[in-house]
């Protein structure tokens, strides 16, 4: 019981963090919108065109974004060495990466859900006859990204040039995530828009194995 | 000395022996004709690079549980030996392709997930160069190589459903596949041949390891680190 009082303790304080200051967020949206528009530039946005596309796009932006985005994540704990602090404070260290990754996939679906209406109208895709399928995929790959994401940032804070290893190591890990929310997301802006249950089964397989293995190894992740 | 000159000597023979078997016992493939000799140095790179990923996974799991520098020597030996590996694997697969297929790349699933392990392999090593200290290296490196081995299976399985354009695997495929016997005898030999090659690597690459982590060791405290 204590893994999750705790677990709420940290998950409030990094929200109060962040909506202190929406630093995160305000950054990751603007960041996210340049590379859409960016990307608008690049081929003709008809609807035809955006249909195959837009997908693919969609969750490449989401992933640079969210590379981004996960950099301060530990990042933040060193400048007053709060991470002991944090050590210290939880008898389950799992409780910090529990707090983490939830803030930081909350974060992240909170910037996609905002994004997708401009996506929707600059692209030409109708999103709003799927929302609710579509937010079923924004969250479990975003539950994907932060999971990785979360471990892999207490990695790469301890090294030289985090700010390009972070991308580094994370990207091609995310590789599964990347294919399987791309497919369901193809499937869903269609122009005959069906579920494809088999991506969603393979994303929640992906959550699991991750959440377990960051489970028996987070606690070295956090070691002096 | 004397018993290393041996061991690489074996294994030169060894190796010779599965070239000469690859060129001259084998069977010639009946449509792919002469170039699909390349099988036997390109399927048997890939499961030497594989088992070498294995062993650098198995260091891993086995630093962070008894933190022995001596198993984040092999986990680098071995994430180095099978880099080495993976990449004849990528060299000679569209070699092989190009004549075969008629094109030199398709993103199928066994190409693909080679080629996203390999990147993920040098991400390895590259995280290693950018920690300072040894035992924060080496601990860190461990639990990267941990997570990315566990996430092998799924990259191959996310590609394999979503993107793969691509025939049957021969080994070990579904109905319909196969090989001659003389072929996997070959195959098999050649695997062995590679396998002898990767053991003497990465047991060279160890020794070299273990002779510049101990430097460094020295080195650090004669700095007061």
């Amino acid at each position: 019981m204590s893994l999750f009082s705790n677990t709420a303790v940290l998950l409030g304080k990094e929200l109060r963090t962040e909506f202190r200051s929406r630093e995160l967020l305000t950054t990751t949206v603007v960041f996210i919108l340049v590379v859409v528009v960016l990307f608008s530039f690049t081929f003709d946005a008809s609807s035809a065109e955006s249909r195959r596309f837009a997908a693919s796009l969609l969750w490449l932006a989401f992933l640079f974004a969210a590379s981004l985005m996960l950099q301060p994540c530990f990042l933040r704990e060193q400048s007053n060495d709060t991470l002991s602090a944090l050590r210290l404070s939880v008898k389950d260290p799992f409780a910090i990466f529990a707090a983490k990754l939830s803030a930081n996939t909350l974060f992240l679906l909170l910037t996609e859900l905002l994004m997708l209406p401009v996506f929707s109208v600059l692209f030409n895709v109708p999103v709003f006859p799927v929302f609710g399928q579509l937010v079923v995929v924004l969250f479990l790959g975003s539950l994907g990204v932060s999971i990785a994401g979360t471990a892999l940032s207490a990695i790469s804070a301890q090294a030289r040039m985090r700010e390009l290893l972070l991308p580094l190591l994370l990207l091609p890990l995310l590789t599964p995530v990347l294919v399987a929310s791309t497919r369901v997301t193809l499937a869903l802006l269609d122009a005959e828009p069906y579920m494809e249950w088999k991506g969603i089964g393979f994303l929640i397989v992906f959550d699991v194995v991750f959440l377990t293995a960051l489970w028996l190894f987070g606690e070295y992740l956090l070691e002096e | 000395m004397k018993k290393h000159a041996l061991a690489s000597a074996v294994v030169f023979l060894l190796l010779g022996a599965a070239a000469y078997g690859a060129l001259f016992v084998a069977p010639t493939e009946k449509t792919m004709g002469t170039i699909q000799r390349i099988f036997y140095l390109h399927v048997s790179s890939a499961w030497t690079g594989l088992t070498a990923f294995f062993i650098c996974f198995l260091a891993n799991l086995l630093y962070v549980w008894r933190r022995e520098p001596r198993w984040d020597w092999l986990a680098v030996s071995a994430a180095e030996v099978g880099l080495v590996f993976t990449t004849v694997v990528l060299v000679t697969g569209p070699i092989w392709a190009h004549p075969v297929w008629g094109i030199w790349w398709t993103w199928d699933a066994r190409l693909t997930s080679t080629f996203v392990l390999w990147l993920v392999y040098i991400s390895y090593l590259l995280l290693r160069t950018l920690v300072e200290e040894p035992d924060r290296r080496a601990l860190f490196s461990a639990l990267f190589g941990i997570f990315a081995f566990i996430d092998v299976p799924l990259v191959f399985g996310s590609i394999r459903w979503w993107r793969t354009q691509h025939p049957q695997p021969v080994v070990m495929g579904g109905s319909g596949s196969g090989l001659e016997p003389t072929m996997w005898y070959v195959l098999l030999f050649s695997w062995g041949a590679m396998l002898s090659l990767m053991a003497l690597l990465v047991r060279a690459r160890f020794e070299f390891e273990a002779v510049r982590g101990e430097t460094e060791l020295v080195r650090r405290e004669a700095e007061g680190a």
